[in-house]
């Protein structure tokens, strides 16, 4: 029997949606290995004293949220575990909102964690990388105030905080530009403040060449996977890790349709032949 | 005038933050601190010319009736909502023009702003970025054919990434022992990652590097006028 395409199209997409779809209903549980990409960033957070203050930037937009939304509530929460105070800003305008939904979410966990004082949302600023410049010279002027109109000088953990160079590390959970790359080129290479983050799977293999061993990026969160490992790594059992299955499964047939494929195409290449 | 203006204007512009790089001192400091100021108070202009340019683009589709311009009302509409609901009673804990609206935020359980954020437009994107998975499956059982060499080792490191990149690929080659563990799939995965994957990123990027030192002096002197509309 001969499958047109329109039906060949239909099967491949409802077989899909069940891979992706049961996993999801009934967690497999599989264990993820941990890169060294994903520990760098650990050991960046992990090794950073005490009460430091730190910038997440949120450079993205719900479309990516499945993928970076895992890494920003595990980055706060590791953040707050080490008692670091997290400044949320974001180069992208609907960031604001993803970096209040990071913290709400975190927050169910440590409800001690207090607004101004453990954390605080810059909220957006446009203008990308002239931003981080800015930033580099003078935050207040930048961020007169936070999202919740309170005037920077009366928030009190950025009492100490004046320019990037005041804070301890800064990751950019990124979908594009500007994101990550904007802070590396201005905040690490000019100011010297270690740059990590995080990216969609696909965008990954781009930033892979800065993890070097200039230190121009501290490890790289890459996808789904880069955030269910750093869950792994912290102890958290979060989104990422039970999104991990149906991502593996999905992959796995994506891989048994590429065999189909090939199969079909090398049948009809000898029926022509003979 | 029109003409020279705009170019002796790029001209200084370019000159003194490519000095300020060098001297990072007054003057120069406080001009480039200037002229960043500036560079965000244009760009949130250009936030606002994409809005006007919005409404111009899909009111001229409608008016006209052209194909599907019930799609360019929908987009409309929302636009409209969204933008009508932030002015009048504001988003998260900013205040709108008629208050935080206790009343509707308490039947809605959020502010109308947020609510339509969270229940319409959250979803809604992230459903649509999805559904690549599906044009992904379809295009590797179309597409993914091994025609020659080239495409033949474009499937082996695929296959490797691939199954590198997921928790199968643990399971499949983790009984490995520790001298063959070269071959344990997500090291090699990164492998491919590390070194061909990044050598040769980092060749397209010193080329983008070189090319973007290129065009940026062409404009700074005058040779590249592309941007000052007019001319083929």
């Amino acid at each position: 029997m001969k499958l047109t395409a329109i039906v060949e199209r239909r099967i491949i997409y409802s077989v899909l949606l069940l891979a992706v779809a049961l996993p999801l209903i009934f967690p497999i549980g599989w264990t993820t290995e941990v890169s060294d990409y994903t520990r760098i960033v650990y050991e960046l957070v992990e090794t950073t004293p005490e009460d430091k203050v730190v910038i997440v930037s949120f450079d993205y937009d719900p479309s990516t949220m499945t993928e970076l939304q895992p890494m920003a509530e595990a980055m706060i929460e590791h953040a707050w575990k080490r008692n670091q105070k997290v400044i949320a800003t974001a180069l992208w305008p609907m960031g604001v909102q993803m970096a209040e939904q990071a913290f709400t979410k975190v927050l169910l966990d440590y409800p001690e964690k207090k607004r101004g004082e453990d954390f605080v949302n810059l909220g957006y600023k446009v203008g990308g990388m002239v931003t981080v410049q800015a930033m580099g010279r003078n935050l207040m002027e930048v961020y007169p105030t936070d999202n919740q109109n309170t005037a920077y000088q009366d928030i009190p953990m950025l009492k100490n905080v004046r320019r990037l160079k005041d804070v301890a590390w800064i990751s950019s959970l990124s979908s594009g530009v500007p994101g990550i790359k904007e802070w590396m080129m201005v905040a690490r290479d000019n100011y010297q403040v270690p740059v990590t983050g995080g990216c969609t799977a696909i965008s990954a293999p781009g930033f892979f060449p800065y993890v070097n061993e200039q230190r121009q990026l501290y490890g790289l969160l890459g996808g789904l996977k880069g955030a269910s490992e750093y869950e792994s790594l912290i102890g958290r059992l979060g989104s990422a890790t039970t999104k991990m299955d149906a991502q593996s499964i999905a992959h796995l047939l994506i891989l048994v349709f590429i065999g189909l494929g090939n199969y079909r195409a090398f049948r009809n290449k000898r029926r022509q032949n003979s | 005038m029109k003409r020279s203006l705009p170019l002796i204007l790029a001209f200084l512009v370019g000159f003194v933050v490519i000095l300020s790089e060098f001297i990072p001192h007054r003057p120069f400091n406080q001009i480039v601190s200037t002229l960043e100021q500036w560079f965000m108070i244009i760009s949130g202009f250009a936030i606002l010319l994409g809005q006007i340019s919005l409404i111009r683009m899909n009111t001229h589709k409608i008016v006209n009736k052209l194909p599907d311009w019930q799609y360019y009302l929908a987009g409309l509409i929302s636009f409209a909502l969204m933008l009508i609901f932030g002015i009048l009673w504001g988003m998260q804990e900013t205040p709108g023009l008629l208050g935080s609206g206790e009343g509707i935020s308490s039947w809605l359980g959020a502010k109308p702003f947020d609510y339509l954020f969270t229940n319409a437009y959250m979803p809604l994107s992230a459903t649509l970025f999805s559904l690549l998975a599906f044009f992904i499956a379809s295009a590797a059982y179309r597409a993914f054919i091994i025609r020659g060499l080239e495409s033949n080792l474009l499937m082996i490191t695929a296959v490797i990434v691939i199954i590198g990149r997921t928790s199968i690929g643990t399971m499949l080659t983790g009984w490995l022992p520790e001298s063959m563990q070269f071959w344990h799939f997500p090291i090699l995965a990164d492998f491919i990652m590390e070194y061909p994957n990044s050598a040769a990123q980092r060749a397209i990027l010193i080329s983008a590097g070189l090319g973007i030192v290129g065009s940026s002096l062409r404009i700074i002197l005058g040779i590249e006028r592309s941007y000052l509309g007019g001319e083929k």
